[in-house]
């Protein structure tokens, strides 16, 4: 066996090892993570998330991310990802639904205020509302009924009000 | 149970514990075993669950268990209720349960589909119902095997021991755990007549609040939809349809789509000849397949494709001229007298008071939140698919006639569903992808875009409603007479013509036993727009009108709308409607005195804001909402909504709670915004901009909801509060606005007339 391994870790005489060529890449950040993507660079985060990277939490909405199905955190901003291509993503850091909970599993406040409140219908569009929802938590702890108004997600399963108290349990220090 | 249920029920847990091998000391319930005792079902209803084998129960030797839910879940709140059912019945420790989606039971008999798990359909309203028919029997069989042992292990008799959370103790306070009996238990034979069920006063967790089984997922983004599952290295296909079904291709140039990165295919598809709406392509398309979504997007987009017009050109606004004229057309013959008591031509001679209205509602679309999709595997041998369906056992029906496979080498499975409202219980978009994957040597994964899900619909009728009334000297309604104009959603599907009108009117509906003269007539009306079962139909556009008429009544007898409605309702009793179906007054006021005494109906006359009313019943659920609406120059703000529903014994309050909530702001939501229009035989909504849902400002902050205890079988409810919630709004809007909406949606017209 050592003689087989000797075998491997001897260059052969002569042979020169040719570095492979830089590959243009886009460096970015997602839920804390690094990641190079390496294929077009138009194309959008939306589908890198989903069809490259697997994270299938941030759910298609429409041809123009009408409706916040598709909803992340860029930098710490609200965004649609469906329009968003990778490249302009270079060097920043993107935050999923993915990227909410703690590494031990430990849910977000906010996460676990939905759970609480049971706010989820066919619980599409949650990881949209969740993605909002946090973004107005960031700019306004506490939140109005009229801050709340302005989300723009849509559900049609009705659960505008569950969601609404969701919001407020966490403004409430996760009290209902 | 005869000796071939006996049988079979043996077979099957030899099989599972073949399974199993592995896993060591597993207890696991089928169906066979199924059949309530208290509620003795004819084995004709139960369908083929009598012969069928599935795992409902699966209890492991640590105590785990984990329970199969048999109906997809479109966020109707199935997958949390069907297993509370069982685990209550077994009683289970619920923080112990998992709950697993089934996907679709199907076993080869002969050649022909065994349908395993029984009834497997989402959205008809029925699946509490027929689990509470037959999937207790499972939760008691496997507490009657654990009991077994447990005797054996304790040397006590069976009926000395007592369950509770997952445990079975004995009367000196001894106790085992289920999974400790798990192996024993399950090397019991299983007794020859269904077991006895708990009584009512033993349930644990029926009638107490679940959350969603499923939050825990979906809130971490973990839960996979159909449209997450990739099926190794699929191909992604996206179509571009023909805005004319009947259409056809006139010009298509692929070169610039096949020079897009990743594009690898590009298919045309068409409408089989011969087969019904809803189970073959809907209309011709292009399909560009892809390695990766973005490419096929893309490839669409570059597709130079002209599309031939179908041969008929139509509008919406023709349509509902069409209606409107038919039902003013007073020779006009009805296609179906659909109901027709006592003799309205002659009791309305005498009348003291006639009262006519006409109402109008639009076409409207399902917009479920996940689009179409479906991810095909398919060889000669077998194939695999992930289907977001309400109906997998017609979604196999499909599968299977393309494919030619055997009833065993068709595996379904039904994920978690973004949304049904019974646009899932068509399979064109699965024809489509068994089409598109038996032509490529991978897997394909259809997606329909936002466009083509809204602009490839099975639409819901636009309908048109004329009412005449008549009323006597004591202001009691003598006659009523509906004519309805709409085109039948199940046209063009295999139903026979004089059935039609089932999907448009229900012949039980208000006030129908109320009134002693009373006819209801149904015109139909052709139209090339494709239409298909949707959420509440018939009773969305029944109640709207009907409920609207009820207080333009009161509004001409100078009368609180509550008490007109009450006075139409009048004294408890059950009334017999016909086809076994009743009408039990005192449910139906209930409901209503209820959600007034909430609102606060007393101030009807008083207050500044509207107050608006109606109610209900479908299939023996009884429903009621009231709404405070107020109007500030042209904006309309829904103070409050109130609705109550008696369905009988409730499973899971907060499951319930939230159908109820939710139904209702979807009602409203449909209500305040929403029409499809097409002209030139094209619909001109494409994304949610054009076909609005309400936004959170548009909504009421809560809905508040009240649930009538009962200890009737449970009725379904997935879209029980849907028809009342529009007309208590525009009853609402007519107290403060002075505007009475007969035109859907409600905004539109309420700032064309104020």
């Amino acid at each position: 066996m050592a003689h087989a391994q000797d075998q491997i870790l001897t260059p052969r005489t002569g042979t020169t090892i040719v570095p492979e060529k830089m590959r243009d890449g886009v460096d970015l950040e997602i839920n804390g993570r690094s990641y190079r993507h390496t294929g077009d660079e138009q194309m959008p985060l939306l589908w890198y998330l989903r069809d490259v990277l697997r994270l299938t939490g941030t759910k298609y909405s429409g041809e123009h991310g009408e409706g916040g199905y598709d909803l992340v955190l860029v930098n710490g901003k609200l965004a649609s990802a469906t329009h968003l291509p990778v490249i302009e993503l270079a060097g920043k850091s993107v935050t999923t639904v993915e990227g909410l909970a703690a590494a031990d599993g430990k849910l977000h406040p906010l996460q676990q205020a939905f759970v609480d409140e049971d706010a989820i219908g066919c619980g599409y569009c949650t990881p949209g509302w969740l993605m909002a929802s946090l973004d107005l938590l960031n700019r306004h702890p506490q939140p109005s009924d009229n801050d709340i108004d302005q989300l723009p997600n849509l559900c049609r399963c009705g659960c505008q009000t569950r969601v609404r108290r969701a919001i407020k349990r966490v403004a409430n220090g996760g009290h209902a | 149970m005869s000796a071939r249920h006996e049988a079979s029920a043996q077979l099957s847990r030899r099989r599972f514990l073949q399974v199993l091998a592995g896993t060591a000391g597993a207890l696991i319930i089928g169906i066979p075993f199924a059949e309530a005792v208290d509620a003795p079902v004819p084995a004709a209803l139960l369908g083929d669950t009598l012969y069928g084998l599935g795992a409902y129960v699966r209890i492991d030797a640590d105590g785990s268990v984990i329970i199969g839910a048999r109906d997809p879940d479109t966020g109707t709140g199935t997958a949390t209720a069907l297993p509370r059912i069982i685990a209550d019945e077994m009683d289970a420790d619920w923080t112990r349960v998992s709950v697993v989606p089934l996907g679709l039971g199907v076993e080869d008999d002969n050649g022909k589909p065994r349908w395993a798990y029984g009834h497997q359909t989402s959205g008809l309203g029925d699946s509490i119902p027929a689990a509470w028919r037959d999937l207790r029997q499972a939760g008691a069989l496997a507490r009657w095997l654990l009991l077994q042992a447990a005797a054996r292990r304790l040397g006590v008799p069976a009926d000395r021991l007592r369950c509770e959370e997952g445990n079975i103790i004995a009367p000196d306070g001894r106790r085992l755990g289920f999974g400790a009996l798990a192996e024993a238990a399950a090397k019991i034979a299983p007794p020859a007549t269904p077991v006895p069920l708990k009584t009512p006063d033993r349930y644990t967790l029926i009638g107490q609040p679940a959350g969603d089984v499923d939050a825990r997922a979906i809130v971490t983004g973990q839960a996979l939809y159909a449209l997450d599952s990739y099926a190794g290295d699929a191909l992604i296909a996206v179509l571009s349809h023909c805005p004319w079904t009947d259409g056809s291709v006139e010009s298509l140039d692929t070169t610039d789509t096949l020079a897009v990165k990743g594009v690898v295919k590009v298919v045309r598809l068409k409408p089989e000849a011969g087969v019904p709406l809803g189970q073959t392509v809907r209309a011709p398309a292009i399909a560009v397949l892809a390695e990766t979504t973005w490419a096929a997007l893309q490839g669409r987009a570059k597709l130079k494709l002209q599309w031939k017009p179908g041969s008929q050109s139509e509008s919406s606004a023709w349509f509902e001229q069409q209606a409107a004229d038919l039902v003013n057309d007073k020779d006009a013959a009805p296609t179906t007298r659909v109901r027709n008591d006592g003799d309205i031509d002659t009791a309305g001679k005498k009348a003291a008071r006639r009262i006519e209205a006409t109402y109008v509602q639009p076409w409207l679309a399902h917009a479920t939140s996940e689009p179409m999709n479906c991810v095909v595997s398919v060889d000669k041998d077998s194939a695999s698919l992930v289907v977001p369906t309400q109906a997998p056992q017609q979604a196999w029906q499909v599968v299977q006639r393309l494919t030619g496979l055997g009833p065993a080498q068709i595996q379904i499975r039904v994920p978690r569903v973004g949304g049904g409202y019974g646009r899932r219980l068509d399979h064109d978009f699965v024809a489509e992808a068994v089409m598109l994957a038996k032509q490529v040597d991978k897997p394909v994964k259809l997606m329909w875009t936002r466009d083509e899900d809204l602009g490839q619909d099975y639409y819901r009728s636009a309908s048109v409603h004329k009412f005449s009334a008549t009323l006597d000297g004591k202001r009691q309604v003598v006659t009523w007479n509906q004519r309805m104009a709409s085109a039948s959603a199940l046209a063009q599907r295999g139903v026979p013509d004089n059935r039609l009108w089932t999907s448009e009117v229900d012949a039980h509906q208000l006030p129908a036993g109320l009134v002693p003269n009373l006819r209801n007539d149904w015109y139909a009306l052709p139209s090339v727009m494709p239409r298909g079962p949707a959420r509440g139909m018939p009773h969305l556009s029944n109640a709207f009108a009907v409920e609207s008429f009820v207080d333009e009544i009161a509004h001409s007898l100078k009368e609180d709308p509550l008490i007109t409605r009450q006075r139409l309702i009048g004294a408890p009793r059950s009334i017999a409607l016909g086809d076994g179906r009743t009408l039990d007054t005192a449910r139906l006021a209930n409901v209503l005195q209820l959600v007034a005494d909430r609102l606060g109906w007393k101030n009807w006359l008083r207050t500044v804001n509207g107050f608006g009313i109606a109610c209900w019943h479908i299939d023996g659920a009884y429903v009621a909402h009231a709404v405070e609406a107020s109007l500030q120059s042209d904006r309309l703000n829904i103070e409050r909504v109130v609705c109550a529903v008696d369905v009988g014994r409730v499973i899971n309050p907060l499951g319930l709670e939230k159908q109820i909530a939710g139904a209702t702001l979807d009602a409203l939501s449909t209500a305040l915004n929403l029409s499809i229009t097409y002209k030139d035989s094209q619909v001109q909504q494409h994304n949610w901009k054009d076909y609005p849902l309400a936004n959170m400002t548009q909504l009421p902050d809560t809905a508040e909801v009240i649930l009538v205890p009962g200890d009737r079988d449970p009725s379904g409810a997935s879209f029980l509060a849907m028809p009342t919630a529009a007309p208590a709004l525009a009853n609402a809007v007519f107290r403060v606005s002075a505007v009475r909406v007969r035109r859907l949606p409600l905004m539109k017209e309420l700032l064309r007339m104020l």
